[in-house]
């Protein structure tokens, strides 16, 4: 054993002050001295480090941090350090399953395969492709999700596809688009070398990325530490950091950043130059926040308006300012509304395309940003405008095919409409690829019910038997990483070559040789009768990728595999004029608005209606940023007399999405072994609530019962932590989706997870035997018919 | 001057379309986006309908007849399915439509007429129909294809 920590219980690891660049500090775990080490990494969080895989005898033994690489210059987080145990766990889905008379049985890939594509072809000749639906994930890697893309695409021809990045990072595209004009992440994390203060909205990253908060904890430690204003109701390891945290009220993200924006331009903080000559809308989003004072957002959102204005007066005046954003704004009300506010904080005072001046509007998953690049969510590859004919145009040519074969009619279906066309029983077959709908989705009942309907066709492809497997009529075994090569990209646009470093078990294959072997035995061709597909290697995929992304945004013209390994992950656009890669976007001042270049027209951000090409061509931003803004719109849901709580759900840092992997680590099941309710101390008193007592929280939609956690947020409000679900405990209702709403952002469609209005009972010494047992029943009920 | 019966032609409409958009959010609950959305529309056409009423008021004496209305037609009763939710978006569409025709012929009497007020009144009910109905175009294109070609069981 050779560990340079305890990373459960010292997650964030030595501190290394610094001024300038961020000092290397090598992180490593590994149970056996490895006889090699292949180059990979992490794909625990979205941060995207550089990792060595180390291998002896043909199994992982270990990982450790790699020194040289540009994300997290040698460090490891928790996760990072012990999750890798997952690929040789001894429940590994090892062959295909099929469903027969109600039980999955083993199958051979020819049987499993043969059953899907017949399922195909018979829904194509009665349906069309659009009984077809493809539920993707943010773990596959990007020649995965470009081959699905294209396969979906040009060769079935259905817009169904999207993945569960739609509940995690949809936001972060759908704002970058509405001021930018396309995705892409504009700023680089070395910004936080040098910037004057951090904005962390909606954002807990000590817990999320906890080795990208080591990076700010090192410059808080360090000679000139930066301010930094944290907006979020709980008072997280991030908050307590912070030098102004504003604790707002659940769905209040709006009136908080306009109160902001109003301080900002009232004090004529502002950079009137860059407003004038690269934005448009100034005057409308002026009007818009000005009705904010901050004696009325104090009245919204519980924010005093004393420390609105410190939070102003740090965020205006600060000479450089580095801004993240997630889930606390994302999954909530207005999502797409206030995430776009923060590019407007740096649009109106110039930060941006400079060191020091970064926005990241993070993602939740590793390889969230592929997803959107390649077109395996509600995306065109490239950051193409579906609505743009040329841009379909091009797609055509690339791959070959008539340009009415890929769907263009309207814009890719979201997740959320995917999922009510299966419900109402127009998709007839839901392909689910590394994802687990069953703990991760909203309204988990809803959830179930649809699954198993009986006309709807459930693939499931995964590593493990989950609690959606459960629903489906064939599984696949998938091979996950380590097992396989491929690259994905991270939030600074830091594209990683994971490199294969075992075999994968049994007949487990690869999500790439998957979606190939569909495609040949689908027998999908181009217009002039040649395979669609012809790569068969990862690399080749990266290759076609490559001729994809062309002239675009995210270009990678200008990387090989060969340039991905040895080294640091590279940055894009990496092309002739960048080699090297480029650190900012927007360096100029010139965004990619022009109506040839953008990725959208644009929508209502109130009501999600598209702006067409004419009215688009009226506005004629050529170029310039989009100053959007929005009034406040209240949460559709607010806690009332029956169920007088707020209720919000989020992450652990031990824990990643429905703990597939980490809760297949002792040490970090150890460290967070189930889910819990955080109440404040004011509502524990109130309900006479004491630590550790099992408390049963309820909603419109279901019910789960959870051991209480008392202190660190706001009375009224409470929390569940999403991760837990019944693959390792069935014995009670537990899954924090069981309570939340179906419902999303109007602009990037993603659910709101962050508020629901709940009721809370404590379980009395007598009596809740009754209680428990009965959801104990439901349960049993509930997992019945899905028994393998 | 007919120009109190196109004023009372676009109130009454527009009280009619906000209990339009509360009645087809109301059939169509199973469609999430839908009924938010269209409550959210229901709040605009009646705030609008307010804001028209000084206006309304004063040229009150012009209104001999009430003018037929295109509400009285169309969506009476909302139905359930998805096609009926296409028909029902379909409809709405076309009254916003034709608040916005009556608001382009209304505006051109305000501002011969130099009345300001008017002519402030028309364009908000302009900007705010507008987004009314790019909403109810942006919902019906992107459900039309599944409507119109897969078979529901």
């Amino acid at each position: 054993m050779n560990e340079s920590r305890d990373s459960i219980k010292d997650i964030w690891g030595m501190r290394t002050p610094y001024k300038g660049d961020w000092p290397a500090r090598v992180d490593q775990r590994t149970i056996e001295e490895p006889d090699h080490w292949v180059q990979s990494a992490c794909v625990l969080c979205s941060n995207g480090c550089g990792m060595d895989i180390g291998v002896k005898n043909g199994r992982i033994v270990g990982v450790r941090g790699r020194e040289g690489d540009r994300v997290n210059h040698g460090r490891l987080g928790p996760k990072g350090l012990h999750a890798w145990v997952a690929n040789n766990s001894k429940d590994r889905i090892t062959k295909p399953l099929i469903r027969t008379n109600g039980k999955l049985r083993e199958a051979t890939w020819d049987e499993a395969m043969d059953l899907i594509v017949q399922q195909s072809k018979d829904i194509i000749e009665k349906n069309t492709s659009l009984g077809i639906g493809f539920y993707t994930s943010g773990q596959l890697f990007l020649e995965e999700y470009y081959t699905l893309g294209v396969l979906g695409k040009a060769g079935l021809g259905t817009p169904h596809m999207d993945g569960n990045t739609r509940l995690c990072t949809a936001t972060a595209a759908a704002a970058l688009k509405v001021s930018f004009g396309s995705d892409g992440q504009p700023g680089s994390y070395t910004d936080l070398h040098t910037t004057d203060a951090i904005l962390h909205f909606g954002h807990n990253i000590a817990s999320q990325q906890t080795v990208l908060w080591m990076r700010i904890l090192d410059r808080l430690a360090g000679p000139n530490p930066p301010k930094l204003v944290v907006i979020d109701p709980r008072y997280t390891d991030t908050a307590q950091k912070a030098t102004v945290h504003l604790a707002l009220k659940p769905g209040t993200n709006v009136p908080v950043m306009n109160g902001i924006l109003n301080l900002i331009i009232q004090a004529g903080n502002i950079d009137k130059a860059y407003i004038d000559a690269h934005t448009t809308g100034f005057e409308e989003l002026k009007k818009i926040v000005s009705a904010w004072a901050p004696e009325r957002v104090e009245e919204v959102s519980n924010v005093p308006a004393s420390r609105l204005r410190q939070a102003a007066e740090i965020l205006g005046t600060a000479k450089s300012v580095v801004s993240t954003v997630l889930q606390g704004v994302y999954q909530s009300m207005q999502g797409t509304a206030a995430a776009v506010q923060v590019n407007n904080l740096h649009l109106i005072r110039g930060l941006i395309g400079r060191d020091g001046c970064g926005i990241y509007q993070m993602n939740g998953q590793p390889t969230a940003q592929n997803t959107r690049e390649c077109g395996a969510d509600g995306d065109l590859p490239g950051f193409r405008n579906w609505s743009n004919k040329e841009h379909v145009k091009e797609l055509a040519a690339l791959w070959n095919v008539q340009l009415d074969k890929i769907p263009h009619w309207s814009p890719p279906t979201h997740a959320m409409q995917i999922w009510r066309f299966a419900e109402s029983g127009t998709i007839k077959m839901l392909w689910i690829s590394g994802t687990n709908p069953a703990v991760s989705m909203p309204e988990l009942s809803r959830i179930r019910q649809i699954l198993k309907k009986k006309n709807l066709f459930v693939v499931v492809q995964d590593a493990f038997m989950t609690e959606t497997t459960q629903y489906a009529d064939v599984v696949l075994p998938a091979a996950i990483w380590g097992e396989k090569t491929g690259c994905f990209t991270n939030v600074d646009r830091t594209v990683h070559l994971s490199h294969k470093a075992v075999d994968p078990p049994g007949e487990a294959k690869s999500d790439l040789d998957i979606f190939l072997d569909y495609s040949r035995r689908m027998d999908f061709r181009d217009k002039d009768g040649n395979p669609l597909i012809q790569w068969t290697t990862a690399e080749e995929a990266f290759e076609a990728w490559k001729k994809c992304t062309k002239g675009r945004p995210c270009d990678y013209t200008g990387m090989s595999y060969a340039k991905l390994t040895g080294g640091s992950g590279i940055q894009w656009p990496c092309n002739e004029t960048y080699p090297d890669g480029a650190r900012h976007l927007y360096t100029n001042g010139v965004f990619n608005t022009d109506i040839n270049q953008c990725e959208t027209y644009g929508h209502d951000l109130d009501t999600g209606a598209a702006v067409t090409e004419q009215e688009y061509k009226a506005k004629n931003p050529a170029g310039k940023a989009f100053l959007k803004g929005s009034d406040y719109l209240p949460p559709h849901e607010v806690p009332d007399l029956e169920y007088p709580l707020w209720l919000t759900t989020g992450r652990i840092v031990y824990h990643f999405h429905t703990r597939t992997k980490t809760g297949r680590s002792q040490q970090l099941q150890d460290a967070a072994p189930d889910g819990y309710v955080q109440i404040s101390e004011e509502d524990a008193a109130k309900y006479g609530i004491r630590e550790g007592d099992m408390i049963t929280v309820a909603s419109r939609r279901g019910k789960v019962t959870e051991p209480a956690k008392i202190g660190g947020i706001e009375p009224g409000l409470v929390f569940i932590p999403f991760h837990y679900g019944y693959w390792d405990n069935n014995k009670r209702s537990r899954a924090a989706n069981e309570l939340t709403l179906t419902e999303w952002d109007p602009v990037s469609k993603q659910p709101h997870f962050k508020y629901a209005a709940v009721s809370i009972i404590k379980k009395e010494e007598d009596g809740t035997f009754k209680k428990i047992g009965k959801s104990i029943e439901t349960l049993t009920e509930k997992l019945k018919p899905q028994e393998v | 001057m007919h120009i109190g019966k196109y004023i009372d032609l676009v109130h009454r409409t527009e009280k009619d379309l906000a209990d339009a958009f509360k009645m087809v959010a109301k059939a169509h609950r199973d469609e999430v986006d839908i009924e938010q959305t269209c409550l959210l529309l229901s709040s605009w056409s009646l705030q609008l309908a307010d804001t028209m009423k000084p206006v309304a008021n004063r040229y009150k004496k012009e209104t001999d007849r009430e003018p037929d209305r295109l509400t009285k037609t169309l969506l009476k009763k909302a139905r359930k399915g998805s096609m009926a939710m296409l028909r029902d978006l379909h409809d709405l569409y076309l009254i916003v439509n034709e608040v916005l025709v009556c608001c382009t012929i209304l505006k051109q009497g305000g501002t011969a007429l130099a009345d300001e007020e008017l002519v402030t009144v028309c364009e908000e009910i302009e900007r705010q129909t507008t987004r009314q109905s790019s909403w109810l175009m942006t919902r019906m294109k992107s459900a039309a294809p599944q409507t119109l070609i897969v078979a529901h069981p």
